[in-house]
């Protein structure tokens, strides 16, 4: 019945599809974030000036980023940075490996999960903050107690992240790993590893923010370097413009973190779908 | 080559208890059953009836509560642990594809390779070899989710067959698809089978497809497990869409309807 066959397609698809689609979604925070970033300094500059607020209290956004501006300049404060930053990534590091391996074997073995659990659960009900001053009693004023307060803090959801990527690897899938006959580690290392790998890099997101939490609470309480340190020190001196510098570049550096991690995502589970999440 | 006096598989008073909470539930009572080398071979049965316990201990995935299996000869279970020599003659497809969304196509069918210690360049060509047989070829780098559940069922094929195993074990391969994609993918099962000489055992839901896919139809009837009856389907191969209109086909469809609804 040919009269009754569709005619042949012309086949060209949109050119939306075609072209990389970064013009759409992906570049509008690029433009969204710049104007309410400029909103919010506006309404700051507007509050300072029309109820004359002590620069004491609330510096004015100009004073501030000035303040920031020779902080950059300052190798004093790129040691203070650098100080911070190895903290948060040498505790980090330590509680990816702990975290990871400690909820792989949570996930495999019941009985060791069961011993384990109330004191993982011990660790995290205790207010760790609060311990902080005992890390620096046992662990010195030095970098060292530091590492540990980051570790701790990220330690957490880590471990959990991980051993719950671990069990829920579908079971369809250990049925084909099953009948392929593969051993403990190949089933570990095809299998649990990278079905677990998106949770895990979940921990590693909230972990790495905890780390540099850690690392600058650390600072606060002792030592005399780091950019908790800093913060403190120039509170102390009523610099409150350079104070906020100080609070700019943390917070630039949380999300320098945060954001690696994101592109460690992209490149790790490009086939998962919160690598294509946009935040 | 097989010796083809001897069975591909072989279920030797083969019985499956299930511990559950309350009662134990008796899924298969002891069974015989031979599959001659290179057979297309359908169980078909209602739900529950134990077609899938079968095909898993078959398989290897789960342990006969008693009794022997023979996979080519060899005993599958030894003291308890599966014998490697016999599963390497088996392959499983399952219902879902079970394909890794962490892997391309080409990378999830060479799995089974890679585990078995092949280099990448011979294991890729391989799966390439493979998804020209089941033609899905020009799929080669994308993610299984990219990817329609026909395409994807034909590379949950491949990968069984990717190192050529005897035996290809299938659980409603085809049943979460379309009743189109279904009568598309039995076709190419058939010519996947002859062209391979394999020996299948595949388990579904459908009496049409039994019909028309089987050499011999294993009717299983439940509440224990057991074989009600073995029925050969004598129709030429290779079987075409338009047998299923033919009278001899149709009447082989209402016997088996028939005793099916005795037995559900
Ligand atoms: N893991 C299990 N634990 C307990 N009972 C089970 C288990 N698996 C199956 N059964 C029981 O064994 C019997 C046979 O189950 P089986 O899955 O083999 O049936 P089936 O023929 O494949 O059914 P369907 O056609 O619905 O897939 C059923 O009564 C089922 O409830
Ligand atoms: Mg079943």
């Amino acid at each position: 019945m040919p009269d009754t066959a569709a005619p042949p397609v012309a086949a060209a698809p949109p050119a939306s599809l075609t072209r990389r689609r970064l013009t759409k979604d992906s570049a509008l925070p690029w433009i969204t974030t710049p104007i309410v970033l400029a909103a919010l300094v506006a309404v700051w500059e507007f509050y300072v000036v029309q109820f004359r607020v002590s620069p004491l209290i609330m510096p004015r956004p100009g004073a501030v980023w000035q303040a920031w501006v020779e902080m950059l300049q300052s190798p004093r404060a790129w040691h203070h940075t650098w100080m911070t930053v190895y903290a948060t990534l040498t505790g980090f590091a330590y509680a990816v490996v702990i975290g990871v391996g400690l909820g792989v074997i949570i996930a495999r073995v019941r009985w060791l999960e069961m011993t384990l659990n109330p004191f993982i659960v011990a660790t995290q009900v205790i207010p760790k903050v609060a311990l902080v001053p005992l890390f620096v009693l046992w662990f010195g004023f030095g970098i060292t107690s530091k590492v540990i307060v980051a570790a701790v803090l990220a330690f957490f959801p880590i471990l959990t992240n991980t051993a719950i990527g671990v069990k829920s690897v579908d079971e369809g899938h250990r049925d084909v790993m099953l009948s392929l006959n593969a051993t403990r580690w190949q089933v570990f290392r095809r299998l649990e590893l990278p079905s677990a790998l998106p949770f895990i890099l979940t921990g590693f997101e909230i972990g790495i923010v905890l780390a540099i939490i850690g690392a600058i609470v650390g600072e606060y309480l002792g030592g005399n370097a780091g950019l908790g340190h800093l913060l403190i020190a120039r509170l102390n001196a009523f610099e409150t413009a350079d104070m906020f510098a100080v609070l700019i570049h943390m917070s630039i550096l949380g999300f320098l973190f945060y954001f690696s991690i994101g592109a460690l995502r992209k490149i790790l589970v490009p086939w998962h779908a919160s690598a294509r999440l946009k935040v | 080559m097989a010796d083809l006096a001897q069975p591909a598989i072989a279920l030797r008073a083969i019985e499956k208890w299930y511990g559950t909470r309350d009662a134990p539930v008796h899924a298969l009572a002891p069974t015989d059953l031979e599959v001659p080398e290179r057979e297309f071979l359908v169980l078909l049965g209602p739900s529950g009836c134990g077609k899938t316990t079968m095909l898993r201990m078959i398989g290897g995935l789960i342990e006969p509560t008693a009794g022997e299996l023979l996979i080519e000869g060899r005993g599958l279970w030894k003291a308890g642990q599966r014998q490697g020599e016999a599963l390497s003659e088996l392959g499983m497809v399952f219902q879902d594809a079970n394909l890794f969304p962490w892997l391309t196509i080409e990378d999830n069918i060479a799995l089974p390779l890679e585990l078995k210690g092949w280099p990448r360049a011979r294991r890729l060509a391989r799966a390439h070899e493979l998804m020209r047989l089941t033609g899905i070829a020009g799929f080669e780098r994308r993610w299984p989710r990219e990817l329609s559940g026909g395409m994807r069922q034909r590379a949950a094929i491949a990968r069984a067959l990717s190192y050529d195993p005897r035996i290809l074990l299938m659980d409603e391969p085809f049943g979460a698809l379309d009743a189109m994609t279904r009568e598309a993918m039995n076709l190419e099962l058939q010519r996947i089978w002859m062209e391979t000489r394999k020996t299948v055992v595949l388990v579904t839901h459908s009496i049409a497809e039994a019909v028309f896919l089987a050499d011999r139809i294993v009717l299983l009837s439940p509440r224990p497990g057991r074989v009600d009856m073995i029925l050969p389907v004598p129709f030429p191969r290779p079987r075409a869409p338009d047998l299923q209109s033919t009278p001899e086909f149709q009447e082989i469809v209402r016997r088996l309807r028939r005793r099916l609804s005795e037995i559900s």
